[in-house]
């Protein structure tokens, strides 16, 4: 078992979502950089549905009761274990004992820990992920006990360490493709979305990315339509949400943009305040 | 009925097929004809298919290389979509509670529309409702067939939290709250049905393409329907509609 003897911010569990029931009105969920989540079950061998632990910004304080190995990986917190720093997309082999503690985030802000064989929460709808009214938490909390299977083979020696290019977390642009009622902007709309900075306002959260700027606009509602991960809505004053792994499946706001997958995980690692830029890509 | 559908690269991964912008229920059953002969497929390249009032979008599980190939396909199956088997569509009868103490919102519609309560709730429960599609929220059905003198405007300022099955008006829609949630809509009574059992095989009792009624019941027939619905005692009344 795993306990959480100190929550960080909004810690929960996801693996890559909820798939085929989005039909019941139920987002997909999973975790908001499915690159780095991948890369962290990838070092452990794990399958890559296998479910992690997502933290923002702050890690938690984890105590481990069982022999397994676990990984770190997105946002770099300053890792340490039982207060000697560990190092972010390796192998670390873990003892009953060992407590984990995270220091200040330097880089990114969605941090994942992935343990050997995933972390056995209950599956709900197909999926682990957590969500308010689906599963029966929508956070952890300090004092929870999170299962892990017990690991088969602890003599695994492994010196792989992956690195990250640093543009994952770094690059100001997010590539889109025009979304569907996008030609329905005026041109001098159209050129300035693309020439305009962006900084990530505070309301962002696992459902939508909302930006401290807004953009002139004329475009009326439209009658309830679909949405999904990815998808930049313009709200009649002008705000720009764009939308993540937790959002509605339905929405009526006109639909400017589509973030390719790579940028919606890229917008995941970015915290209040970051700057970014749309840029048009003819294919992902 | 033929419709001329308009074909869309949504994202990396996915197709949006758009029908005339208008609320209709020919529409919804071109959707739903199409939409369940596409699952019947059961084509592995697909992992879902969702729908909403005129457009439906198909999502692959890998990128979509060729994309004029895969409107091509769709365009094909799109002709042949009346071989899928049919489905069969239900009427649902739904307990609502329309006491005060749970209609926020009644006296104010009633005062502004000019309605009695009375007259308010009977047409409320008149009407047959069609479920377009479920969205929003998990579990939360998009109705259409709202008596027109009761239509009646969002709130400017939405409420930070209705209740759990709040049965609500906004604009020319009507619809109930499976769970808590910050509303823009106006609240006249309390459903108190489950409407979103994430455990159940079958999540929602409804699906597109099903009809709605609601009928009146005091607040102890909801207090009793209620504890009822909790222990997953309580049977929904109803039929089978032939289209």
């Amino acid at each position: 078992m795993i306990e959480i003897i100190k929550s960080g911010l909004y810690d929960s569990i996801q693996d890559l979502g909820r798939m085929g029931v989005r039909q019941f009105g139920v987002p997909v969920s999973g975790v908001m950089d499915v690159y780095c989540a991948k890369l962290a079950n990838a070092l452990l061998d794990n399958d890559e549905e296998s479910a992690l632990l997502e933290f923002n910004w702050q890690g938690p304080q984890l105590k481990f009761h069982l022999d397994t190995y676990i990984s770190i990986s997105g946002a770099n917190c300053n890792p340490s274990l039982n207060v000697k720093p560990i190092k972010n997309n390796q192998r670390i082999r873990i003892r009953p004992g060992d407590v984990l503690t995270f220091g200040k985030c330097d880089m990114g802000f969605r941090g994942y820990i992935a343990v050997a064989g995933g972390f056995q929460s209950d599956k709900v709808m197909g999926s682990r992920s957590m969500y308010k009214h689906v599963t029966d938490k929508p956070v952890l909390l300090k004092g929870d006990m999170l299962q892990a299977k017990p690991c088969l083979n602890l003599n695994i020696v492994s010196r792989v360490s992956i690195k990250v290019p640093k543009s994952h977390f770094r690059s100001k642009y997010l590539d889109v493709m025009p979304g569907i009622e996008f030609g329905k902007l005026s041109k001098a709309v159209q050129k300035m979305l693309f020439q305009q900075k962006f900084t990530v306002a505070n309301a962002s959260n696992r459902m939508a990315y909302q930006c401290n700027e807004t953009v002139e606009n004329d475009l009326q509602s439209i009658i309830t339509t679909l949405v999904l991960p990815g998808t930049v809505q313009l709200t009649p004053s002008g705000e720009l949400m764009i939308l993540m792994r937790d959002c509605q499946t339905t929405g009526g706001y006109p639909r400017i943009f589509q973030l390719s997958e790579s940028s919606i995980n890229r917008l995941a690692q970015k915290k209040t305040g970051d700057e970014f830029r749309f840029k048009m890509v003819n294919k992902f | 009925m033929d419709f001329i559908l308009t074909y869309h690269r949504y994202s990396e991964r996915s197709i949006l097929i758009e029908w005339p912008q208008d609320i209709d229920e020919n529409i919804l059953e071109d959707i739903m004809l199409f939409k369940n002969y596409l699952e019947g497929l059961g084509l592995k390249s697909i992992v879902d298919i969702i729908s909403a009032y005129n457009s439906m979008l198909i999502i692959y599980n890998e990128a979509i290389d060729n994309i004029n190939d895969a409107f091509l396909t769709l365009k094909r199956y799109y002709i042949k979509r009346k071989l899928g088997q049919s489905q069969t569509s239900r009427l649902w009868q739904i307990p609502v509670c329309y006491d005060e103490s749970f209609g926020w919102d009644l006296q104010e519609i009633s005062n502004k529309n000019m309605l009695s309560k009375g007259d308010l709730v009977r047409l409320h429960c008149q009407a047959i409702y069609r479920v377009y599609f479920i969205g929003f929220l998990p579990g939360f059905l998009y109705l259409g067939g709202l008596n027109g003198r009761l239509h009646f405007p969002r709130k400017k300022t939405p409420r930070k939290r209705i209740e759990k099955g709040a049965v609500a008006i906004g604009g020319n829609q009507t619809g109930i709250y499976p769970n808590e949630s910050p509303a823009g809509w106006h609240v006249i009574g309390n459903c108190p049905l489950k409407l979103f059992c994430p455990s159940n095989a079958k999540p929602c009792f409804a699906k597109p393409g099903d009809r709605v009624q609601f009928y009146q019941v005091s607040k102890d027939e909801h207090q009793k329907i209620c504890t009822a619905a909790e222990a997953g005692n309580f049977y929904i009344k109803h039929g089978v509609v032939d289209d």
